[in-house]
């Protein structure tokens, strides 16, 4: 855990150094897209004047109170604040997926795996493969031209509509609802092919085992058989599987917020990119790292306490 | 295993085939590009603006009238390129660092492990867009990107093939008769664990097409006016409402591609060795 946050921090570090404004950096002196300006303020920000070690141990003193530095947008707001205030939204919608994700394609995996072989399981083969080789993206605009322009069903931007204000609660909360329709179905998309297909091995693993052939064997029900003693064992790796998905919904929501307009981490990472607004970058990259690190740490956690024998060990 | 083996089970396995069909037609469209196309790519013909599909543009026109079949055909050159050149530069840096790893265990296993547990805590995508802000946005500098940031499964592959492969009698007779460890490690060991990175690269080819064609769709990656199926797909987004040719074609290439490498790669994966059928 500890080395991990080490290494965070070394690479987010080499990667700033890639930055203009670093002394040895010819090729960014030439480059007329960076102020001098913004030179200056990069070498104050990160202490580019200094010796290297002695940059990164004054870096990290910063990070330790979570200063990231100052925007370089006009509002020159301090970096964490604007993160924090955009954190919520990326992180509800990733959490609504992650949901969408267990609650679909567990029961999927399981059933193509009991009824191998069926139509059922040629079905989710076919869309397992396209949900692998199918770019989001594209996915999310044809819906939006579906959906969104030719039935007029979902809104195709934000999170609320322009009158939300004035809209009584129930309706408000509708209107929230499906803005995040589409959001959420497509980051989940990706994750519901992967998961379903993983689950669908696993089962078939579980029950070639000898435990399975006993409880056949001493007349339990092929219901109690498959849901009780198989699915149990079955779910266990799903959790790993889960916190290992962590970086790619978060690195997906660059890409979904981006396309849907919601004023969420991803979207301020896009503006942040385009505009070359690098100490915002370099927050993002940061925070996005920990929290990969806080998912994993999750699911390390869930595993042992699903999982007695890890106790143990 | 014998090789003949390996093709009997290639071409009984009906997808694997259909994947290596499509793989060699991208190949031919995208060497024939000059001649195939109907019109030059960045020909702009402002009196033909935003058409339907016709039948003197198959697939419509986009915002400048250029033609939409002849910028794809076009496209397919840069995601062939993208997709090689990024594979192969996390090809070399996985199997390095795997066969490092593998072969000489303890501490140097455990620095490479701890840096594969590193980068896997970064958001490919966050790190792939964090260093584009800092470089300029150019193919070279995607390929580059993709590549530094795709090595970590290869390198788990080749590091658990050397695990197995360095206790075989093989490599013990080739130790006693004095070979070096570099020897060792790329004339003895790495053509036996090449299977495992043949099947990793090709699935390495689509993941490096579709994040290509992302970036490329957010305006980061492939510049105008060279065409890739990513950047149509913005012109698709800007004229949703009018123009929805834009957007369906490039998409839908862009999945026949990656579909087509990804039944490739596990049909060569099943053929080498049927026991690790899913």
């Amino acid at each position: 855990m500890i080395p991990l946050l080490v290494g965070i921090t070394i690479i987010c570090f080499a990667v700033i150094h890639l930055a203009p404004g670093s002394p040895t950096d010819l090729q960014t002196d030439l480059n007329p897209r960076v102020s001098a300006e913004a030179k200056e303020r990069l070498r104050a920000l990160y202490n580019l004047d200094k010796p290297i070690y002695e940059q990164y141990i004054l870096w990290l003193k910063k990070l330790a109170v979570l200063d990231l530095g100052e925007s370089f947008s006009p509002d020159h707001r301090p970096v964490i604040d604007k993160i924090t205030e955009r954190l919520p939204v990326t992180i509800t919608i990733n959490a609504l997926s992650m949901m969408l994700i267990i609650i679909v394609a567990i029961p999927i995996g399981v059933l193509s795996a009991v009824h191998r072989d069926t139509l059922f399981d040629r079905i989710t083969a076919i869309f397992v493969f396209v949900g692998f080789a199918v770019p989001t993206f594209w996915l999310a605009l044809l819906l939006m031209i579906l959906f969104g322009v030719n039935l007029g069903w979902l809104p195709i931007s934000g999170i609320r509509s322009l009158n939300f204000e004035y809209l009584p609660p129930w309706q408000a909360s509708w209107d929230v609802i499906k803005h995040l329709i589409l959001p959420v179905l497509l980051s989940a998309f990706g994750g519901l092919a992967g998961l379903s297909r993983y689950m669908r091995s696993n089962m078939l693993e579980v029950i070639r085992q000898d435990y399975i052939t006993t409880a056949r064997a001493k007349g339990l029900s092929e219901r109690i058989v498959i849901y009780k003693h198989a699915l149990r064992n079955a779910l266990l790796p799903v959790i790993t599987i889960l916190g290992l998905s962590v970086p790619t919904l978060i690195g997906g929501s660059v890409i979904f917020e981006t396309i849907f307009a919601i004023p969420g981490m991803g979207q301020l990472f896009y503006m942040s990119v385009m505009s070359r607004d690098y100490p915002v970058v370099m927050g993002i990259l940061f925070i996005g790292a920990i929290l990969t690190l806080v998912g994993n740490l999750i699911a390390d956690v869930s595993y042992a306490v699903a999982d007695p024998r890890i106790r143990v060990s | 295993m014998m090789k003949s083996d390996f093709w009997y089970r290639f071409f009984k396995n009906k997808m694997a085939v259909a994947g290596g069909i499509v793989v060699i037609a991208l190949f031919v469209v995208s060497f024939l590009a000059p001649w195939i196309a109907p019109y030059d790519p960045n020909e702009i013909d402002l009196v033909h603006v935003l058409e339907p599909p016709s039948a003197d543009h198959l697939f419509g026109t986009d915002q400048l009238g250029r033609d939409v079949l002849s910028r794809m055909i076009w496209g397919s050159r840069i995601s062939l390129k993208v997709g090689f050149v990024a594979t192969g530069i996390a090809i070399v840096i996985g199997a390095i660092l795997g066969a490092l790893a593998g072969y000489y265990g303890r501490w140097t296993d455990s620095v490479v492990m701890r840096f594969v547990d590193i980068m896997l805590c970064f958001p490919s995508f966050f790190l792939i867009l964090a260093v584009i802000a800092i470089l300029e946005p150019s193919i070279w500098n995607i390929m580059i990107v993709i590549g530094l940031t795709g090595w970590m499964g290869i390198t788990r592959l080749v590091r658990a093939d050397f695990i197995t492969l360095k206790e075989r009698d093989f490599v013990h007779a080739a130790r006693a008769i004095g070979a070096s460890d570099i020897r060792i490690i790329f004339r003895h060991i790495l053509p036996n664990a090449m299977a495992s990175m043949l099947v990793a690269a090709t699935l390495g080819v689509a993941g490096a097409i579709l994040t290509e064609s992302a970036l490329s769709f957010l305006g980061i990656g492939v510049q105008p006016p060279t065409p890739s199926w990513g950047n149509i797909l913005t012109a698709g987004k800007d004229n949703i409402d009018i123009a929805w040719w834009l957007s369906l074609y490039p998409g839908l290439a862009i999945l026949i591609t990656v579909l087509g490498y990804n039944l490739l790669g596990e049909g060569i994966r099943d053929s080498l060795d049927p026991r690790l059928r899913s």
